[in-house]
Order: structure tokens, then sequence, then C-alpha cells
């Protein structure tokens, strides 16, 4: 081999500039370069093309995205009065959403990013001016949290004097007070959310929304009589993936939906409602002199006082419909926003005790089959506390399943009548995602890569809007304040609560009475 | 060294050309792909993180703001590193930093026994997987530096040495 390339010898030449050779040699990248350009010029049409022609076939190519004014606009009428009925966790997490937080908790998420967001948070032009709880520590809790002046809004925010009630009913007959958020136990809800409606207070209400068929029925009629606005707590149709789904399931990308199927997954003592003890294991705070064991116990049957009731009473059926009352409630509201199902024509529940085998009556494995023959679809609810497995919440049609969680997953069905012609032609790809929506990403993607594949199917813990993480349940309460100032009705009025309801106390009934439940629609009655 | 080095003989030199061109062809297509894809963000790999620098992928996955920095220096970092690997421009800086660059994402991800991850391997690592040898190869290319014969940096030596900076 010789030894041409030798810059010595190139640099014999030097005198003249650099020889023509040697030029051409220093530049051989270029070609190089403008290979990867072409290829990748050619990756990029191809991509498109594929991408355009999937959301084409799936009439998504016209869609229209319903642009939010969250943070646009400021918040114009009245201050609204607030109180809070229940001062728990709950509530805590509540009084976050509206705009307060309690001195501690600021103390330690500050400089946090999730602190950073929420002082981002839309000011709501609110001012809790009552805290309502039979325990005194959580009603303190409560003061300090709505009195702190670190808030969105900052110190021009308003602010009025905070008043402590003993009893809902004082805070109701106040006419200081122009709208209640009720947090208690769920034995509570409908009592004070009546009582609220007839004292002309908007109720913004936790699930569930009842526990007795008499009881929703009063709470229908009343609210329906009052011209309150009554939401039900069910955020999570504010979240912007929720408005997707309802854009696909009214474009029928998914074909006939026949089988909806609803899963709650948990495998945690906190998750199983065993939370009277704290995290060392020590018992949580509260006895009888500071707590009215008598107003808590309402008109549920007598027991002696226990820390274990107070804090833990899911488990027991006098409190709480147990799963149903706590997580089905979600399922069924998301299904019933996107598919408007109403009432079930019949229900059948079974379940038990299996494995958290303390003093509960609630069962920790329960799985409900809610009949629709009207509209041929089955709803399915499985719930289990003994293991985390996720199941996800799915939507199955003839021509694709939907799974909605944090984000959509949308899979053609390999025996799809309407995709036929394109899973023929290879244009759908039935092994994998065939459209997925990231809220992170802020638009539908037919899906490309593995790599997108596997990150469609993690989800995301708050929505995205306008770039920034917006708590849900923030979103929620602005809807309802937004409809108290300015009419209209929130997303989950009392017609929904209502159907919600009935559900809920069949499923339950069913699973007591050990027996198939119905709907008599010309006597609006469970039968 | 800086004469010894291109004492090539040719099929030497197509090779070590070859291997240049084809590491920042990989290099230059991955900063590409990332600028192109407007979902693309860093966060999907440092979340799978586990070992020396977990810690350090936690911080930047935790902070958007940082975040988004990382995303712009990766991306670019990598257009950059590509082009003057395939050009043979600054071509040991880049063939450095890539080096640099690619020790970080393996040190990331490393496949070592009892780390595992969700994403799946590209083929069956054990300690070593193809970023450590791209990178091992990135400091052999460095060492063996072509760019001053089929690269840019060929007019920069030129004119260096013209300026009497020779070394």
């Amino acid at each position: 081999m010789n030894d041409q390339n030798m810059p010595e010898q190139e640099d014999n030449n030097q005198k003249q500039g650099m020889p023509r050779r040697t030029m051409l040699k220093a530049l051989a990248g270029v070609p190089v370069v403008g290979l990867l350009g072409f290829e990748v010029w050619k990756k990029r049409g191809y991509d498109l093309d594929k991408q355009r022609a999937v959301v084409k076939e799936l009439g998504l190519d016209s869609i229209q995205y319903p642009v939010s004014d969250y943070g646009k606009t400021t918040s114009s009428g009245d201050m609204i009065r607030v109180g809070f009925i229940g001062f728990g966790t709950r509530a805590t997490q509540l009084s976050n959403a509206l705009g307060f937080m309690h001195p501690l908790d600021v103390k330690k998420k500050q400089g946090s990013n999730a602190f950073n967001d929420w002082m981002q948070q839309e000011y709501l032009n609110v001012a809790v001016t009552g805290i309502c709880d039979v325990f005194d520590l959580h009603a303190e809790k409560g003061l300090a949290t709505v009195g702190n002046d670190i808030r969105p809004g900052g110190k021009d925010a308003s602010k009025l004097p905070v008043k402590r009630y003993l009893t809902y009913q004082e805070m109701l007959a106040d006419k200081d007070i122009d709208a209640v958020i009720i947090a208690t136990p769920d034995h509570h809800h409908a009592r004070i959310s009546i009582d609220a409606a007839k004292a002309g207070k908007h109720v913004y209400c936790e699930k569930s929304v009842a526990l007795h068929e008499d009881e929703l029925n009063e709470l229908y009629n009343t609210v329906k009589s009052s011209g309150i606005v009554y939401q039900l707590g069910h955020q999570i149709t504010q979240s912007v993936v929720f408005q997707q789904a309802k854009e696909i399931v009214k474009r029928d990308i998914l074909g006939k939906i026949t089988l909806v199927e609803t899963t709650s997954n948990r495998n945690t003592a906190e998750g199983a409602w065993i939370r009277h003890l704290d995290a060392n294991g020590n018992p949580k705070p509260g006895d009888e002199t500071t707590i009215d064991w008598k107003q808590w116990l309402g008109n549920t049957p007598y027991v002696p006082f226990s820390a274990d009731r107070f804090y833990s009473w899911t488990k027991w059926f006098a409190y709480d419909h147990g799963m149903i009352g706590q997580l089905f409630t979600h399922e069924f509201d998301a299904v019933n926003q996107l598919l408007r199902i109403g009432i079930p024509k019949s229900v059948v529940s079974s379940g038990g005790i299996y494995y958290w085998k303390d003093n509960r009556e609630m069962p920790d494995s329960l799985h409900c089959v809610f009949e629709y023959p009207e509209r041929e679809l089955t709803l399915l609810y499985s719930g289990n506390l003994a293991s985390g497995r996720s199941r996800g919440r799915v939507f199955m049609g003839h021509d694709a399943s939907m799974e909605l969680g944090n984000n959509i997953i949308i899979n053609a069905d390999r025996n799809s009548t309407k995709y036929k012609q394109g899973i023929a032609s290879g244009l759908i790809d039935t092994s994998s995602p065939m459209l997925t929506y990231n809220p992170g990403a802020g638009q539908i993607d037919a899906v490309t890569s593995a790599s997108e594949k596997y990150y469609a199917s993690r989800g995301l813990t708050t929505t995205t809007l306008n770039g920034r993480p917006v708590d849900v349940t923030h979103l929620h309460l602005r809807e309802w304040l937004n409809c108290i100032r300015n009419g209209g009705t929130p997303s989950v009025n009392i017609d929904m609560a209502y159907q919600e309801g009935i559900a809920g106390i069949m499923a339950h009934l069913s699973y007591v009475e050990k027996r198939r439940v119905e709907w008599d629609e010309v006597n609006k009655k469970i039968v | 060294m800086s004469i010894k080095q291109n004492r090539y003989t040719s099929l030497q030199l197509i090779f070590l050309v070859l291997l240049r061109f084809l590491i920042g062809w990989h290099i230059l297509y991955e900063g590409i792909a990332k600028l192109l894809n407007p979902g693309w963000s860093s966060s999907g790999f440092l979340k799978e993180s586990q070992w020396i620098l977990s810690g350090f992928a936690k911080w930047v996955t935790s902070n958007p703001d940082i975040l988004s920095v990382v995303d712009f220096l990766n991306t670019w970092g990598l257009i950059a590193i590509g082009l003057g690997l395939i050009m043979g421009l600054f071509f040991r800086v880049a063939a450095i930093s890539g080096f640099l660059l690619l020790v970080v994402y393996y040190l990331n991800c490393p496949p070592l026994l009892g780390l595992e991850y969700s994403l799946p391997a590209d083929g069956s690592n054990l300690v070593v997987n193809k970023t450590l040898i791209e990178a091992i190869a990135l400091v052999v290319l460095a060492l063996f530096s072509t760019s001053k014969i089929f690269g840019l940096d060929a007019f920069i030596g030129k004119r260096r040495k013209k300026g009497g900076t020779k070394k």
C-alpha cells in the first residue's frame, strides 16, 4: 500500500492554494448529509401519508376540538361565599382545588412543581366563610386552610371572616353563605343536600349521591323544584382526554358497543379503607371529647364511639355502599357521560370478603353486571381490593375497542366490518393501537413507532390545559361556580346524579339481598 | 501525533471514514427524529433510569423547565455531533462529545444483572450494549482521525498552517 494520503505530500502544493482533489475529499461528507436529508424527507412524507390515511379512514380529519377558555377569562360576577360541611381528607383536596392550602402544606410543598402549578390555578373569586365539622381538629384545620393568604390571587384575593359552625343546620340558616361543599361521610350526603337545597344554597356534593331510594327521590324532587345549582363530585369529566373520548364515541369509531368493562384494582390497607392508624401505626387522634359522635352518627343506628368507624366508615353499610359508593360511582359517571346509558334494567352483584378479614361488612371482591336491553349493552363492574393488577376501563365495540384512562388507546378489531378493507390493505394494524390520544401531546396521533405505543399506555395524573397541568377537581368546582354565576347546567347535575344513585343502590341491594334487582321504568321504582 | 495519525493505508482510510459516516448518520438522524416529533421528550427514557445516574434523571424529570432544557440540548447536541462526524468538522470535539453523551445514555440504563427495564431492549445485552460499543468506537475514531483528509477540518488545518500555527 502506498502512502498517498499523507498530508505532507499535499503540503507541497500549498503555495497555489488547495488542490482540487484535496478540496473534493474534504467535502466528502456533503453527499452523505444530502442522502440522509433525502431519506428523512421521504420518511416524513411516508409517515404523514400513513397518518393522514388512518385519520381519514376513521373520519377524524374534520375533527374540531373545543377550545378551553381556562385562564383566559377573569372570574366575572359576584364573589361566591362558600361553606364547607365536613373537613377531612377529601375536603383538604377540595379546598386546594378551590384555591386554599393549609400553611403547613404550603411549607412542605413550596418550591415544588406541584406547588407552582397550584399557584397558577385560575383565581375563582370565592371566599370560604364557613367551616362545619363534628371533629374539632378537622374544623381547626379547615379554618387555618381557608385563612391562609398564600393562594392563587395572592393578597388581592377577596377575604371575608370565616366562621365555624357546630352543626350544618346553623350554617344553612346563615344568609352569609351562598353555596356549600359537602364532604362528609356518605350517610349524610342526601340529608344535607336536601336541607341545603331547601335553604336555597347551591350544592357541590361528593359521591355517593344517596344511600337509599327514598332519600334519593326526595333529593331529586327538592333540587328540581329549588332552582339551585347541584353538582356531584365526579371530576373525571373535566379531563381533556374525556372530551376526545366523547368525540370518538360521537363519530362511531368503535362501531356498535355491546360491552363496557370497568374495574377497580387496589391492594393496600389504605385502599381497602383501613384508615384509623397513621403512617407509624399509631391510632389517629380523636375521641368523644373532641368529636360530636351523636351528630356524626346522624340517622344511623346507635353504636358506641369507635375511631375505626369514624375513620374507616366505608367498611360498614350504614355509612356507605363500599366499593359501589366509593369507586363504582366514578366508573358509572365516566360511562354515563360518554354513552348516556341512564338507569339499568337489571343488576346482579356477587362477591365476598376474601382477603381483608377484619370487622367489615363491605366485600373486598365485588362484581356487578348492569343490563341495558334497550341499548343492547352490558355494563360490567369488577372491583378487587387484594390485587393491584391494572385492568383499565374498556369500551368494546364491534369495530374497535377503546381503553380510556388518563389517555385513550384504540385498537381495531381484527374481525371488524367497518375496517375490513383497511385491515386487508395493511393500512390498519390490529396488533397495535390504531389511535392513541395523549393529552400531553395535544393532538390525536396515529401510532407509528414501538416506543410511542409504549408511552401511550402510561397515563398522566392531571389534565393539560394551555400546556400546564391543571387539577381536574379545580375545573369541576370552577364549572359549578360558573353555573351559579351565569346559569347553565353542570356536567354532573341532579339528573346524572339520580341515574347514578339508582344504579348504585340497585347494585348494593343485589349484593345484600343476593338477588337480581330490576328497575320499574313505569313507576320509577326499584323492584 | 498529528502527522502519524494520517499515515493510513487506503483500506484503513476507507473503513475509518465509513465508520465515521455510519455513526454520524445514526446520531444525526436520532437528533432529527426528535426535532420532527413535537411530542418527544427525554422524560420517558429518563424515567427508566436505574443506576448511578437515576438521581440525576429524577431531578431532571421532576422539573419541567430543566427537562425542556435537557430536551433542547439533547436534540441539538445530537444534530451538531452527527453533522460534525459526517462533515468532519471540529471532528475531535464532536467525537469526544458524542462519546460523553453516549456514556451518559449507557450509564442511565446499563444492561447490568438485576436491573430490569420496562422498555424492550434492542437485542440481548449483558453489561455490554450497542450504545457502549458506539461510544468506544467514537473514541477510536477520535484517535484515528480522518477529518483532515475526508472532512472540513482539512480547511481549518490548512489555514492554521498558513497562519504559522503548525504544531
